[in-house]
């Protein structure tokens, strides 16, 4: 039987083993040509598409389109559904029917209830029961352990976005693994890692990893049955692999499917898959079972449902990340190992979906960006992003060295290599407050209380860089210890009680694990620094000592203009944050890692830190990210560009998120330029090493109109920190943001 | 400066007097390279600011050095800012060259250069000369000058040589109007593009379209069909008039005439356009 699935692959060692890239590298054709053989959606594609879009104003107004109120989520919980069942090609859908939003009781009820209860669907009393008294949640269990000062830094917005009462997710299943082997061989592959196992303690593990790993491995072979009923009820075996084209995109869809039914993850991402595809497409059309208008058509279908993943999530989360974002980011393209662009036709088409569908925030597009990367691929992503804002860019030179190149990346910024490395994410801290603790003693600016240790309020007029220095450091160091303190509860909590079979089930066995700490609010932190530092910072306090506002008077290099002098501190804080935190043991021995990343939280965290010494006003949004504070940045978006590559890749592997605004103008002055200048702009972001790029081409013009009639703009999607969204699905106060953000080349 | 689409970014309005002090001009901390000091003393220059820009300074992204000064009053000037030399900062040409350094390695891989802009740089031949010189044999990079031309006959043919590319405004072909724009002759213009015609220069024309000033046929005609008979245009950017730079004249103080006239309309850019295209030229 797999003989005949696999006719025509070469190659051996991936036919031993489970190793995808291996089948990947002896198998893919690259692609150097240009976008010249794409084909445009069919009749078919626009009409399924059109049924969807029609129902995404009522989306947006209602905030759900409908939720299954009454079923717990699993993988098998829900009746199939389709879109258009005579039209769906790819089939398979959350719940039993599109948009309708499940529940994910596991990591926790009250998120459930409150969800509901905003949306005014019936809360059942019978669940309620089963997830309060007879089975523990995610959420409960990490209430139980969190210590007293945890909840103090965390109310306080010290600590922020932890996940404690909702999905961690960030970890992406080697979700080809069931399109190259079917599920009966990932099962048999299961129950040899697990019976290895047999003697206790293991291979080095103490007792506990043990029995544990064994019951994981008991899960993840359940949950790799269920995923083999759930494809049956749509008619589907999946035991064996997939033979065709279509069948390959609807394994791998089933496998991805099942992880959005089993979790409600803040990020589900999809991992590395167009180039993996393409050689069942290739094969197919080298065979004349399929025209590229067919295989198009097939990569389409495929997008259309990874655009409605939906999960139920609660206002207080919207707040933060809006516009329903999740996360299905896939990776496309960089280098291989052995030097030939990882493009194929099939990276081609995943991108041709923005022109086939309209532009739209999910699934994230990710190109691994190489100045090595073919010139006629380049230059269509290029034209793509100037065309549709949806695209973003990370550095292949600086991931493929470290995490090889089948490596994709969860969320926006992680990278991590397919089915052998997850991460406990770890959402972020506000080190702009940490700033104003070490003002304060740790008092909180805005409510008094002690958050931080009493560490004495500096009583200075003017404040002095060594004191203020010395005070941030002891508020760091707390900082962190908090930080890992409470991450370590979170997820040894997660891993109790909110599992994710499925997708660790689309895994080695033995994953590397790290354990995602993050950063907000540094240029902010930065900025005032370098304000203390090269101008005079007098303080205001009011009747209890507290500071609250400050003045400054003299100038001070800012962070985002290429400045050294700015730009230093920003290096030495990520520095000593990451070595502050990697003081700290992890639960199951995760390495730190640590990003400088917000997604659109800046706006969240703004508002509740007071003003600080730079000259910010309390309640003023972050800079997202990496970025620049918006309008220090004064020498153009190259200078404010390489200020953020200057941070430390390897104390922020986690990844170094910058957001651009360009006017089409500035990029040049007809399409052709435009394309070619973008192109080279990335190449020469990522040749002075930097990280990340999320590129925005836009007219202010266009936002503005879109603020005052949304109608208009249903699928108008910009690029926010580390992912995209619908312009028009923002709250009003981030949409502002976006606007007041340094819009470069507007002049 | 001349054209329109070019010039210093507007300082980003900011609320806190903080913050609007964060640009200093290039390497105004910088200290001179010690090597440089002990060979020969440092000109310098009055510098307005430097930028990065994609795509409106010459091909790519460039590193672009504003100079401070220029004879010209161009009715629509965005960078009315730029127009005094004493207002700009002193600046040496070894801290300009330490900014544009940074810069480098990114140039080298997106493709562009550095262009030395204004304000009119040929107002401080030396110095632009000296910083053309060295962006392109010290830094390695494609060198543009951004001029009005009626200082070219200060241009030295080493300043020249150190030129890979010239942008040339060419405000109008009757002498009246180019008077009125800019309140200056048009002859040394056109003499200066003479010249870098017989040196065989490559240059761009840029041509700002205002309507009810340069739009006249007859006027754009004659600058089509002259630029078209240099032989060494290999681009003519056609620049629509916009008035985005009216709040520096405020600012200054001046008055700005133009607060009524509108931009063109992209119907007769596209026609503007053509009847220099007509001049087999390459017209954007």
């Amino acid at each position: 039987m797999n003989e005949r699935a696999w006719k025509g692959f070469k190659g051996g060692l991936w036919r031993d083993a489970v190793d995808v890239r291996d089948f990947i590298q002896q198998n893919y054709t690259p692609y150097e040509g240009d976008d010249s053989f794409l084909a445009g959606p069919t009749g078919r594609t626009t009409a399924v598409w059109k049924a969807i879009t029609d129902r995404f104003p009522e989306e947006r107004a209602k905030g759900v389109h409908d939720v299954s109120y009454d079923i717990p989520s699993t993988i098998t919980a829900h009746a199939p559904g389709y879109i258009d069942r005579d039209k769906d090609l790819i089939v398979g859908l959350q719940t039993d029917a599109p948009l309708k939003r499940a529940i994910m009781p596991y990591g926790g009820w009250r998120m459930v209830a409150g969800a509901l209860e905003t949306y005014g669907y019936p809360v059942s009393a019978e669940l309620e029961k089963v997830f309060t008294e007879y089975r523990k949640t995610h959420n409960a269990g990490v209430f139980d352990a969190y210590t007293p000062e945890i909840r103090a830094a965390r109310k306080a917005g010290v600590v922020t976005g932890l996940p404690d009462a909702y999905g961690r997710g960030r970890i992406i299943g080697d979700y080809r693994r069931v399109a190259l082997y079917g599920v009966d061989r990932l099962v048999e592959v299961k129950r040899e890692e697990k019976e290895e196992l047999n003697t206790l303690p293991s291979g080095g593990r103490s007792l506990e990893e043990t029995i544990r790993l064994r019951e994981e491995l008991a899960e993840q072979i359940r949950a790799l049955g269920e995923l083999k009923t759930m494809a049956a009820s749509y008619g589907h075996d999946i035991s064996g692999p997939a033979r065709t084209g279509r069948e390959a995109v609807q394994w791998l869809y089933f496998a991805y499917l099942a992880a959005v039914k089993e979790q409600n993850g803040a990020a589900m991402s999809l991992g590395r898959t167009s180039t993996f595809l393409d050689v069942y497409l290739q094969r197919d059309i080298e065979a004349g079972l399929l025209t590229e208008e067919r295989a198009q058509e097939l990569i389409d279908d495929f997008i259309i449902k990874l655009r409605i993943v939906r999960f139920l999530r609660t206002p207080e989360y919207d707040q933060g990340f809006s516009g329903d974002p999740t996360w299905v980011t896939e990776s496309i393209a960089g280098m291989g190992e052995d030097g030939r662009p990882l493009v194929t036709r099939t990276s081609f088409r995943y991108l041709q979906t923005l022109y086939n569908l309209g532009p739209a925030p999910e699934p994230n597009m990710t190109v691994f960006w190489s100045p090595r990367l073919p010139q006629g691929f380049k230059e269509f992503c290029a034209r793509v992003s100037i065309d549709t804002s949806s695209v973003q860019y990370e550095s292949d030179e600086l991931m493929r060295p470290r995490f090889g190149d089948d490596t994709a990346i969860a969320c926006c910024v992680s990278a991590m290599p397919v089915g052998k490395q997850m991460q406990f994410f770890g959402a972020r801290v506000n080190l702009a407050k940490t700033l104003l603790y070490a003002i304060n003693g740790g008092r909180d600016e805005k409510s008094g209380v002690q958050v931080g240790p009493a560490t004495g309020a500096l009583t200075s007029d003017v404040l002095d860089h060594d004191e203020v220095m010395a005070k941030f450091d002891e508020q760091m160091e707390w900082l962190a210890n908090v930080y890992v303190h409470s991450l370590n509860v979170i997820h040894f909590m997660h891993d109790k009680y909110a599992y994710e079979r499925i997708e660790m089930a689309l895994h080695d066995r033995d994953v590397r694990r790290t354990m995602a700490f993050g950063i907000a609010g540094l240029s902010v932190a930065v900025d005032s620094l370098a304000a203390i530092k090269y101008a005079r910072v007098t303080v205001h306090r009011d009747a209890s000592g507290l500071a609250t506002d400050y003045t400054v008077e003299g100038e001070f290099p800012a962070y985002g203009n290429n400045d050294d002098r700015a730009d230093e501190i920003a290096v030495w804080l990520v520095e000593e944050f990451m070595r502050k935190v990697r003081k700290h043991p992890t639960y199951r021995n995760a390495e730190h890692t640590q990003s400088v990343l917000t997604i659109t939280s800046n706006v969240v965290y703004g508002k509740k830190t007071g003003n600080t010494p730079d000259g910010r006003r309390a309640g003023e949004p972050f800079a997202p990210g990496a970025n620049p504070m918006n309008g220090r940045d004064t020498h153009g978006y190259v200078a404010s560009a390489l200020s953020v590559a200057k941070l430390p890749y390897e104390d922020a592997e986690d990844g170094i998120s910058l957001t651009n605004t360009v006017t089409p103008d500035g990029l040049g002055r007809t399409p052709e330029e435009r394309i070619k200048n973008l192109a080279g702009v990335l190449d020469g972001y990522m040749a002075s090493d930097g990280f990340h790029m999320n590129v925005n081409v836009l007219n202010r013009d266009t936002l503005m109109d879109a603020m005052e009639h949304p109608e208009n703009y249903p699928q108008l999607t910009i690029r926010v920190s580390g992912y995209a969204v619908n312009f028009v699905r923002l709250t009003r106060e981030q949409q502002l943001d976006v606007l007041n953000r340094t819009f470069h080349g507007s002049l | 400066m001349t054209s329109l689409a070019l010039g210093p970014a507007t300082p980003a309005a900011t609320s806190h007097a903080a913050t609007s002090h964060a640009a200093t001009p290039p390497g105004a901390a910088a200290p001179a390279t010690p090597a440089a000091a002990a060979t020969r003393r440092p000109s310098e220059g009055s510098v307005h600011s430097w930028d990065l820009s994609t795509g409106v300074d010459g091909p790519g992204t460039r590193f672009v050095t504003f100079l401070s000064g220029c004879p010209l009053t161009c009715l629509y000037c965005h960078n009315p800012d730029t127009w005094k030399m004493r207002n700009g900062r002193r600046t040496s040409a070894d801290s300009v060259i330490a900014e544009a350094g940074k810069y480098v390695r990114f140039i080298s891989a997106s493709g562009g250069g550095a262009t030395v802009s204004g304000g009119e740089p040929l107002l401080q031949p030396v110095f632009t000369g000296e910083l053309l010189h060295r962006m392109k044999h010290e830094l390695g990079l494609h060198t543009a000058l951004d001029t009005s031309g009626f200082l070219g006959v200060r241009a030295t043919d080493a300043l020249l040589r150190d030129t890979d590319l010239v942008l040339l405004d060419i405000k109008s072909w009757d002498p009246d109007t180019y008077k009125r724009v800019t309140g200056r002759p048009l002859r040394p213009t056109l003499d200066f593009a003479r010249r870098l015609a017989d040196l065989g220069q490559e240059v761009h024309v840029r041509f700002v379209l205002v309507p009810g000033l340069t739009d006249d046929p007859a006027d754009v005609e004659g600058v089509a069909a002259f630029a078209g008979g240099l032989g060494n245009v290999s681009r003519v950017d056609i620049l629509p008039f916009h008035k985005l730079g009216e709040a520096k004249w405020q600012a200054l103080a001046m008055p700005f005439t133009l607060h009524d006239t509108p931009s063109p309309t992209p119907e007769r850019i596209a026609e503007v356009r053509e009847v220099f295209r007509a001049h087999g030229l390459n017209a954007v």
